[in-house]
């Protein structure tokens, strides 16, 4: 595989791994990390016993991930992809790594160990009803796989895209996402597994000049989802919208580990990510972690960024991890801000809403819905919105809440 | 005919240094087509006694009862006395971000009517109700309470009074924080729902003014937990002219002189 160094000012094979920003370490090779032990900054939330050896090399692959896509939702997909490409090509595609650079060992080992990836093209402007779905089905049950998929927006294009992962077994994936100059993406990503999944994903965002990105991260189901997603900007006024929605259940672990790398002019960030988490009395607990790092070099004058991060636990048995961080090496910037709370079930508003009537686990739904009401309305694929909002129904329905 | 009956009513909040009593033997009945005035000073308990009719959890009801024609209210859940028909307008109402007054409105009259409402019939019931109550249209869209003036937020509850047509409601302060206006339009909304139904009132409020548009049958002082003195519309006037001072006696003087009482 060809390495190329497409991120300025990010050098691809620095010694150090470790600290400052400007030195974050990248590489496409998994021997240039260390085995983590549990320590480093960038795992210690994440129990590595769960990781099924995608850390210290004692994973072998031996399935395969599947890629599907479809214009359209839902029923009303058709295979007819019109202008929009999807190739399986081989580790010396040139286009692989336009996205990003791993940053961590599991991420470069997905990417020194997957033979096949898929690219999908989109060239065209395609309108907002008719958006693309892509699904990624896991390698089944006691099964590894190592995956890579590009996903390409050239000058101008536009499209909403779903991107669904279902299934079951072990994942460690690249995802990239190369929105070129002027292109405008709208992605929901879902991330649905069956109980006994484990997926770890560095997802690569390069939004290029004038270029726009609405990234939703959507974690229902699986036993361990860690995503790394990593927002390069790659020329002036680009613009990323980075929503989140996860909902963790007694004994699951969703990590979400955010990088908005501001490293040019006139850029602009919005970072909103909700969690509710629910575990069992007795059970193991729900555990959820969201790490907000914003960097703004000293190049990016004109920065605006904000991100948010909030939890409610509806249980006792849960715990949620926020650290929201923000980096600002120039002064001359729009603004900058973050936010980061974490509560329990509000018991006033409980019992506003039953004085009115309205009987418990109804009104649980109606706060729990509100919670996540703001990030559900923007994705603007209706059956989606529908499905995303049962899948929280049928949570809630799980508990008895 | 229906009767509301408190009695004997003890309640008490948990505090730092243990359970804190604060009603302490409240003996009140409110039948049908009776609006009862209730005033009392500053920290009296008249909002914990409408919450404990409510049933918030933070108040522990320890002895006494509470009969709607003779069931026991204190035995039923929270929504379960809505449904029975109790209500509330709360001195504070509460926000729920994220929750349209639409969506809860409806959810509300779903649970206290027993089923949904017809679609448009109800969108007509809440337009008109709204417009009555002189609330902009665009409310409906807003979360519940959230970001709404104080007197916005008594609007909403009396809006709620009218919708989900309640036996008994217990309006606290209600007209705390009207303008002149809609002190006048608020009153107007209780009194029409007065009119078309036999919905029994239990007015807590601090001033006489609401008292000439909505009239009391009786007036109850409430002084440290209690009822104290009941009688007629002109036992307001008497509070109005000489404030509590009769009823809570030497408590006052001595808190005057900054003694414990
Ligand atoms: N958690 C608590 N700890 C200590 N005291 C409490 C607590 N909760 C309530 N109280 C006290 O209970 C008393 C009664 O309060 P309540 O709100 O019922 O008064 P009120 O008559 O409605 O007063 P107002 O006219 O000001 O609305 C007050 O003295 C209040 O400070
Ligand atoms: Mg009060």
């Amino acid at each position: 595989m060809t390495v190329q160094d497409t991120d300025p000012g990010i050098p691809t094979a620095a010694a150090v791994k470790t600290a400052p920003w400007e030195e974050r370490f990248t590489s496409y090779d998994v021997e240039a990390f260390e085995v983590p032990g549990g320590r480093e900054e960038q795992w210690r939330f994440t129990p590595l016993r769960r990781l099924r050896g995608l850390h210290d090399g004692s994973a072998s692959v031996d399935g395969q991930i599947d890629v599907a896509v479809v214009s359209g939702f839902g029923d009303a997909a058709s295979s007819d992809l019109g202008g929009v490409r999807h190739e399986t090509v081989g580790r010396d595609d040139p286009r692989l790594g336009d996205g990003g650079i791993p940053a961590d060992r599991v991420a470069a080992q997905a990417w020194s160990g997957f033979t096949r990836a898929h690219v999908v093209t989109v060239n065209e402007a395609r309108s907002d009803d008719e958006p693309l779905t892509i699904t990624v089905t896991g390698p089944g049950q006691g099964s590894t796989a190592y995956a890579h998929l590009q996903l390409r927006l050239e000058h101008h294009a536009e499209a909403v895209v779903v991107l669904d992962h279902r299934g079951s077994g072990t994942v460690a994936a690249n995802t990239e996402f190369v929105v070129a100059d002027g292109a405008k993406l709208e992605i929901v990503e879902v991330h649905d597994w069956a109980d006994d999944a484990v997926y770890v994903g560095a997802q690569h965002l390069s939004v290029g000049r004038d270029a726009t990105i609405r990234h939703t991260s959507v974690t229902l189901g699986g036993d361990l989802v860690r995503l790394s997603p990593v927002i390069n900007y790659r020329a002036p006024g680009g613009d990323a919208e980075l929503d989140g929605l996860y909902f963790a259940d007694g004994g699951q672990h969703f990590e979400q580990r955010l990088l908005v790398d501001h490293s040019v002019v006139n850029c602009r960030s919005r970072v909103m990510y909700k969690g509710a988490l629910q575990g069992v009395e007795g059970g193991t607990a729900a555990h959820t972690v969201w790490i907000g790092d914003v960097l703004i070099r000293k190049a990016a004058e004109g920065t605006d960024t904000y991100e948010l991060n909030r939890n409610l636990l509806l249980t006792d048995n849960a715990r949620a991890d926020s650290v929201p961080n923000l980096e600002i090496e120039t002064g001359e910037i729009v603004g900058a801000g973050h936010a980061s709370a974490t509560g329990r079930f509000d018991d006033e508003q409980l019992f506003y809403l039953m004085s009115r009537g309205v009987p418990e686990a109804a009104a649980r739904r109606l706060v729990v819905r509100g919670f996540f009401g703001e990030v559900i309305q923007k994705v603007r694929v209706p059956a989606l919105r529908d499905r995303l909002e049962a899948a929280i129904e049928a949570e809630l329905e799980a508990v008895g809440a | 005919m229906s009767t509301l009956e408190i009695r004997d009513l003890h309640v008490e909040v948990e505090t730092e240094s243990g359970p804190k009593e604060i009603l302490r033997g409240v003996d009140l009945t409110v039948n049908s087509n009776e609006t009862h005035a209730i005033m009392g000073p500053n920290g009296s308990g008249k909002s914990t006694l409408a919450y404990s009719i409510a049933g918030h959890p933070k108040y522990t009801v320890t002895q006494g009862d509470v009969l709607l024609d003779g069931e026991n209210v204190l035995e039923m859940a929270v929504d379960e006395r809505a449904r029975a028909g109790l209500f509330l307008a709360m001195q504070y109402p509460v926000e729920v971000p994220g929750v349209s007054m639409s969506n809860f409105l409806r959810s509300a009259a779903t649970a206290t009517r027993g089923e949904a409402p017809k679609v448009r019939h109800w969108v007509k019931e809440v337009k008109n109700a709204m417009s009555d109550l002189e609330i902009d249209p665009s409310f409906a869209e807003r979360s519940v309470n959230e970001g709404f003036s104080g007197g916005e937020k008594k609007r909403h509850e009396v809006l709620q009074l009218s919708l989900l047509k309640p036996k008994f409601a217990v309006l606290d302060e209600t007209d705390s924080g009207l303008d002149v206006d809609a002190l006048r339009i608020v009153s107007k909304g209780v009194n029409e729902y007065k009119a078309q139904s036999d919905v029994g009132i239990m007015l807590i409020t601090h001033y006489t003014r609401i008292l000439r548009y909505i009239s009391p049958d009786r007036v109850h002082v409430f002084v440290n937990g209690k009822v104290v003195e009941s009688g007629g519309p002109e036992l307001a006037d008497e509070l109005e002219e000489n404030g509590y001072v009769r009823f809570t006696g030497s408590a006052a003087e001595s808190s005057k002189e900054e003694q414990p009482a």
